[in-house]
């Protein structure tokens, strides 16, 4: 294949592969703490549908991502309320809330906008835009690293960077703090956390809140750093992605970003093959590409490349004894 | 002492308690509408008159019913052993092929009533291959039934894009859609049945696949309730080491439970495909799956109360169609509003109020 096209996917990898980086860390959070969270998806639209028109109301992107973040964070609290206060089932939660997501953005972008459920169009300051690093240009001439640190690395508008970024500070508050030493403890055995003394349900909450912070990261890059408006149902599917990326990636920081990037490279390798044939099998069909992530997840999960062993107590509300 | 271990009588466990949730859902809905800027009453009025008001309207409302009976009878099953199918769509869909197979092969040659059991039988087994993989996967490998139903979830989706859109598209044609089946593909409408109240079915697709979930409720209500694979379900879904201390197989029972969610859920694909559109259609499902899960919930995952919660969600489906023509900033999605309200209120939220009923109901019995 040629390089430069070569080059040309990857970079599209790295774009396509954000949201998923985002929801899948936001995931870890709650999943580790002992939540499961089918709401990614939800918590994803709903966040970019917020960034979208706080944006195009404010024409300020950072406002537009506090937006994002703060909606997600709502979604978040309101899992919480249903599954750690009121202890009622934790997939049944998430899939509500990603009805309430689905539907909410739809009648309300109808009735706020009037253009069949999309945003009005965000203006260029609302918007994540790419920022070219230092010396892109002139390393572009250089054999190999050129290219890939002009197209690959330099270019990405901030959040991409955030996202890497992220990555080690989830290893670090998750490995490294003692809110992260609970938050692992309180997924595995919830009772022996409460007989330290220490609260589970406040606990499972702060782990909540920090899944909504890094899901309205995703929200708002799909939304006004991907694209310029919010477009119905634009989150896809990916959330389910994500949550497939957690689980190939075993609950762990460094596999999942490694995991997100598979998959985003898989997507944009489905989108540069399409119509074309590849050498010796001929003309593959993209769907092959489109519900590879989901096969391999189910490869992995029967076991046959390691264990996927979930955080012991998860999905299981906590209760006292009575 | 624990409100939670206080017991309550049947008619607040199954008739106080989900009328409040569901009242709280349409409360929060309703609030959604105000919050658009139009009458959350006259909205209410506006889709009952349109899932009841005319002959066709209420053959809308059930021909949306007999889909919502099969895949909440698939939620339904899978709930009594303890396993969480949300794979319905994905088995309705895969179900779809099989009905359309059988179909495409035998509505030259015979009638309908010859097509349609082979066509059950078709849409059962494809829906049960679908459900098939998850199962194992939850009965040997010990992996979550929730997470790989979804992976299939979209496995199908990609499986039945390239099925239709390469294999089974009719050539020269755009649209990704089987050829119309003739006569002997196509389940009859029930014009009679609507005749029977003095109304005209009119172009409502309400048709024999509304028997045929009916009778599957019948069947499912004995399974459960008066077999011996019924009872091992339930004693799986209370406690699965009673279960295995009574000698019952855990991975034998998970994978028969979840054939028959399976195949239930692709019985649904009948209703659309040979009743409705008579070819088989991309996304034809359309989230009837998904609904499923709130039909079963708010049914307490009984045949009687998913029957009612189906005509629910059906008047909500039909009567929502009808509104967001007479009120144009009401969209259709309203439905879905309303659906994550349900689940949230009656499924996820399901206790919050009982600790609230349980003093009230104290202080009622006087002490």
């Amino acid at each position: 294949m040629d390089f430069d096209i070569f080059i040309s996917i990857l970079g599209s990898a790295v774009r396509l592969s954000i949201p998923l980086l985002f929801t899948a860390l936001a995931g870890l959070f709650s999943e580790r703490a002992g939540i499961f969270d089918i709401g990614l998806e939800g918590k994803m639209l709903a966040s970019a549908f917020a960034s979208a028109c706080v944006a195009y109301a404010t024409g300020n992107a950072w406002a537009g991502l506090g937006a994002g973040i703060g909606i997600a964070i709502v979604f978040s609290l309101v899992h919480g309320f249903a599954s750690i206060t009121n202890r009622g089932n934790q997939i049944v939660s998430g899939v509500a809330l990603n009805f309430v997501a689905a539907g909410l953005t739809i009648v309300l972008g109808q009735a706020w906008f009037g253009q069949g459920g999309r945003t009005g169009q965000v203006p260029a300051s609302g918007r994540f835009s790419g920022i070219t690093l230092p010396g892109a240009e002139m390393m572009r001439e250089v054999p190999i690293i050129g290219p890939f640190y002009a197209n690959v690395i330099s270019g990405n508008n901030i959040l991409t960077y955030l996202a890497f970024l992220m990555v080690p500070i989830s290893w670090w508050v998750l490995y490294r703090t003692r809110f992260g030493l609970r938050l692992r403890a309180v997924g595995e055995n919830p009772g022996a956390v409460d007989t330290a003394g220490i609260s589970v349900t406040w606990l499972r909450y702060r782990a909540l809140i920090v899944t909504g912070f890094l899901a309205g990261f995703a929200g708002t890059y799909l939304s006004i750093a991907q694209s310029a408006a919010f477009i119905n149902n634009m989150s896809a599917g990916k959330g389910y992605i994500a949550l497939a990326a957690l689980i190939f990636a075993k609950w762990k920081p460094v596999p999942v970003m490694l995991a997100c990037l598979l998959f985003g490279f898989l997507d944009a390798f489905a989108n540069f093959m399409q119509g074309k044939a590849l050498p010796l099998i001929g003309e593959v069909p993209v769907q092959i590409f489109q519900a590879l992530p989901y096969i391999l997840t189910c490869v992995l999960l029967a076991g046959f490349i390691g264990i996927a062993r979930p955080p012991k107590a998860g999905g299981v509300p906590y209760t006292k004894e009575r | 002492m624990s409100t939670a271990s206080v017991p309550l009588p049947a008619w607040i466990n199954y008739g106080v308690i989900p009328i409040l949730n569901l009242i709280l859902a349409f409360f929060f809905s309703g609030l959604v509408v105000w919050l658009i800027g139009e009458n959350p009453f006259e909205a209410l009025q506006l889709l009952l008159i349109g899932a009841l008001g005319r002959g066709e309207g209420i053959g809308f409302t059930l021909f949306y019913t007999t889909s919502f009976i099969f895949t909440g009878l698939s939620v339904a099953v899978a709930i009594h052993a303890g396993l969480f199918n949300i794979g319905s769509e994905g088995q309705a869909y895969l179900g779809g092929l099989g009905a359309a197979l059988v179909a495409l092969s035998l509505d030259s040659y015979v009638p309908w009533y010859v097509t349609m059991p082979f066509a059950v039988i078709g849409a059962a087994l494809f829906g049960a291959a679908c459900a098939a993989i998850p199962a194992w996967l939850q009965a040997y490998r010990g992996s979550h039934i929730v997470i790989t139903t979804i992976m299939f979830n979209f496995i199908v989706s990609s499986l039945m894009n390239y099925v239709l859109v390469r294999v089974l598209i009719v050539p020269g044609k755009m649209a990704p859609e089987t050829r119309t089946f003739l006569e002997g593909g196509q389940l009859p409408k029930l014009d009679w049945l609507i005749g029977v109240f003095g109304g005209r079915l009119g172009a409502a697709p309400l048709n024999f696949s509304f028997v045929i979930a009916l009778v599957m409720c019948f069947l499912v209500w004995v399974l459960i309730w008066r077999t011996k694979l019924g009872y091992e379900m339930r004693t799986l879904g209370h406690s699965p080491t009673a279960a295995a201390y009574a000698g019952m197989r855990y991975s034998k029972i998970v994978i028969i439970t979840m054939l028959i969610s399976g195949g239930l859920a692709g019985m649904m694909a009948l209703n659309p495909v040979m009743g409705a559109s008579a070819r088989l259609q991309i996304e034809f499902v359309g989230g009837a799956g998904f609904v499923g899960i709130a039909v079963s919930l708010m049914g307490r995952n009984h045949p009687a109360g998913i029957v009612l919660s189906a005509l629910l969600f059906g008047i909500l489906y039909q009567g929502g169609a009808e509104l967001s023509f007479d009120m144009p900033a009401i969209t259709r999605d309203m439905i879905v509003v309303i659906q994550g309200m349900v689940i949230l209120f009656a499924g996820a939220l399901e206790y919050m109020l009982r600790p609230a009923i349980v003093r009230l109901y104290q202080q009622a019995m006087g002490r």
